[in-house]
């Protein structure tokens, strides 16, 4: 990974605030800030991770990267050919071709195919609208297939409608949805935390298989550590819509700087005998993101909180190559 | 076998469910024993019948199931034996039992808390059910509880409704309504699958401690070895209404036999796992609930399968004092078996 790389997607302070649905007459409720000024570089061809508890706002910065939601502030760089292109500032024509380019896999396989369509129906729509195949439907049908045998389903499954298929099944074919679109991203959302174990194992070898053979970029989503660390090349550690900590995978398993990262990684169950380490165990409950605490945002739950933590809010910064945190105790030197 | 060692004792367990014209062995002769104050694990992918083994315990099984044979035995704590199967769902003994002496925790808080009483009330009812106090001490002695549980400020939040309550504390509201009356068993089924990890380690550590301070019997139901490490006592491994691997922690986890209980601890990625390495992939999927097999069910996923897998039934063996695993390879000699 030292090599010389090339920058896929740059975050550049990323803000994104849920406008409460008001009522006439009501009083104003607080909006909710899921994403906090997100700033990070996505690498061509890497497996980024980005981990984090339920509400941290992972899904909201996802569906920001793919522009399912509109930010509230911020830009998104992304590398169209060498140039680096604002995705939230384009032109129409520009952003139309660039949708192409950036896919998503949600977590929830039975919500993400319309049951009305059959596999080539749904992957059909999109495909002939980007004119992928140069507007020749065999053609189409052709990669569609060609999809499906790639992530070991059979071609003639096309015909069939998604409630024929099992859950792990259908992850599969939401993978093939997006690679027939021949993204250089792909967004994955939890993409394995409804499936079981067995059938998990499945689609994360394939994935992994996937990305050595087209050299697509993951963008890996999920609350289960171990499946982000076994995935991704980098991990972000998201709080309360803020990353915490940034680090190449091995690193951050091996030296944990954020107080609240080396809690999540000694909350995992681990399945070897002999392995109890010392448990953090964390008090109290993530505050409300409508109520968000002053200063550093894990500060009330944090069993190192000093008083400036209380005030100030620590900025994400790097402690050594490649390695970045977002705390008082590391910048105390500084 | 001095019966006073366990608490329960489920033999040849069979739980059949009607569906339409057709009959579900949902739970296929399970046999396993509770040890006192120990905590047993029931581990095993979606659909295996873990949860259907729980209901019938505690003779909580929708209409349409039956418990269709086998024994399940609870003994008290004077040592008197109580044979539940024997008892009606709704019969007086059966219910004096559920929430007195046996108590469960289920996967979904919100199933089972009422969104229109306070919790306070709610946990007040169970205990009104089974014991005779007056209002005043039973409040005292459930605020001291969630006090207990870690929930801050208890005598606010006794007053309080389900919805006031993020996740983790509705999951701690569960647990006190099953320990408020002290039972001698508690069955867990999944109690931290819908958590995140760090409320999953507070509600362990809770189960736990809980377990330490009044010696209850745990059955912790769940599809995450790294919590079987960390809790069980004794694993049960099931796969399609049978167990499949029975015994200790450590032999479960040191000397993993059946294929199937191998594939699964292969399948996930472990914490600081070397990268290049394949996850195990258990090939297929776990078949329909009513397939009706002709031999051992894991057969058409197994690595090791042979010819004969797919004709005989393989029996119990025991390979190891208390280490007993349901698979042709372990079988001595060749004997034929129904
Ligand atoms: N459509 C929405 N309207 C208002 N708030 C939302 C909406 N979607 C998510 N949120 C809130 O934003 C925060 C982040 O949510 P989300 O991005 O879904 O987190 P994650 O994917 O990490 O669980 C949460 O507090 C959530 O309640
Ligand atoms: N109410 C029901 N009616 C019919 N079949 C059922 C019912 N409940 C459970 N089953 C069947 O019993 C099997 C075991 O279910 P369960 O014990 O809930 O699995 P789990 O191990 O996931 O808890 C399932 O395959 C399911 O088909
Ligand atoms: S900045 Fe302070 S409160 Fe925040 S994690 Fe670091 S030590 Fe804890
Ligand atoms: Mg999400
Ligand atoms: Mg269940």
């Amino acid at each position: 990974m030292a090599e010389q790389r090339e920058k896929l997607l740059s975050i550049r302070h990323l803000t994104m605030e849920y406008q409460p649905n008001r009522r006439l007459f009501e009083a104003k409720k607080p909006s909710v800030k899921a994403v906090s000024d997100v700033s990070l570089d996505i690498y061509a061809g890497e497996t980024f991770g980005v981990v984090g508890e339920s509400g941290c706002g992972k899904t909201t910065l996802g569906k920001c990267i793919v522009r399912l939601l509109k930010p509230t502030a911020g830009e998104l760089f992304f590398n169209d050919g060498g140039e680096m292109k604002d995705l939230l500032r384009l032109d129409k024509k520009t952003s139309f071709a660039l949708r192409q380019k950036i896919q998503i896999v949600f977590q929830d396989p039975y919500a993400s195919l319309n049951p009305v369509h059959t596999i080539q129906e749904a992957f059909d729509e999109p495909m002939r609208v980007h004119g992928i195949g140069g507007g020749s439907r065999e053609k189409r049908t052709e990669i569609i297939a060609n999809a499906l045998t790639r992530v070991n389903l059979q071609p003639d499954y096309m015909y069939r409608y998604p409630h024929e298929f099992s859950g792990g099944q259908r992850q599969r074919i939401c993978v093939a949805k997006a690679l027939v679109m021949e993204p250089r991203l792909i967004i994955c959302d939890e993409p394995v935390s409804a499936l079981d174990v067995s059938i998990q194992a499945q689609l994360l070898n394939l994935m992994r298989k996937l990305q050595r053979e087209t050299g697509v970029t993951f963008f890996f989503i999920a609350h289960d550590l171990s499946v982000v660390q076994y995935m991704s090349d980098r991990i972000a550690v998201m709080y309360l819509g803020h990353v915490v900590e940034l680090a190449d995978a091995g690193d951050l398993y091996a030296r944990p700087l954020h107080p609240y990262t080396q809690a999540l990684l000694s909350a995992v169950p681990v399945p070897v005998l002999q392995a109890k380490k010392e448990r953090i165990v964390l008090k109290g409950d993530v505050p409300s993101p409508m109520d968000p605490p002053t200063g550093c945002p894990f500060h009330p739950r944090c069993a190192n909180c000093m008083e400036k933590c209380k005030t100030e809010k620590p900025e994400l910064h790097e402690v050594e190559a490649g390695h970045f945190v977002a705390c008082h105790l590391y910048q105390q030197h500084t | 076998m001095q019966e006073n060692d366990h608490i329960l004792r489920v033999q040849d367990l069979k739980t059949d469910f009607k569906v339409g014209r057709r009959t579900v062995h949902a739970v296929n002769g399970v046999t396993f024993d509770v040890r006192r104050g120990k905590t047993l694990c029931i581990v095993g992918e979606s659909g295996c019948g873990k949860s259907v083994t729980a209901h019938s315990i505690m003779q909580l099984l929708p209409p349409n199931g039956t418990i269709a044979g086998g024994t399940i035995s609870y003994y008290t704590r004077d040592g008197a034996c109580e044979i539940l199967s024997n008892y009606k769902r709704s019969g007086p003994r059966m219910r004096a039992i559920r929430g007195k002496e046996i108590s469960m925790i289920f996967q979904d808080p919100m199933s089972t808390l009422n969104p229109v009483y306070t919790v306070g009330s709610q946990i007040m009812e169970m205990l009104k059910k089974h014991e005779k106090v007056s209002k005043a001490e039973g409040k005292a002695r459930i605020i001291r509880l969630l006090g207990e549980l870690g929930i801050p400020n208890p005598e606010i939040r006794y007053d309080q409704y389900p919805h006031e309550f993020s996740g983790g504390m509705k999951q701690r509201i569960m647990i006190a309504i099953a320990m408020i009356c002290n039972p001698t068993l508690l069955i867990a089924d999944e109690p931290t699958t819908a958590l995140d990890v760090t409320i999953q380690a507070q509600i362990l550590d809770l189960i736990r401690k809980m377990q330490e301070s009044y010696g209850t019997s745990v059955i912790l139901i769940t599809h995450n070895m790294g919590i079987v490490v960390e809790i069980a006592d004794d694993v049960a491994v099931m796969y399609m209404g049978r167990i499949v691997e029975f015994g200790s922690v450590q032999q479960i986890f040191s000397h993993p036999v059946h294929p199937y209980t191998r594939a699964l601890m292969r399948s996930v990625p472990v914490l600081g796992m070397n990268k290049d390495q394949e996850l195990a992939v258990i090939e297929g999927t776990t078949p329909d609930a009513s397939t009706v097999f002709t031999g051992c069910e894991f057969a058409e996923r197994c690595e090791c399968a042979r010819p004969e897998c797919f004709h005989r039934f393989p029996k119990d063996t025991e390979i190891e004092a208390g280490h007993r695993v349901r698979c042709l390879l372990y079988e001595e000699g060749g004997e034929e078996n129904g």
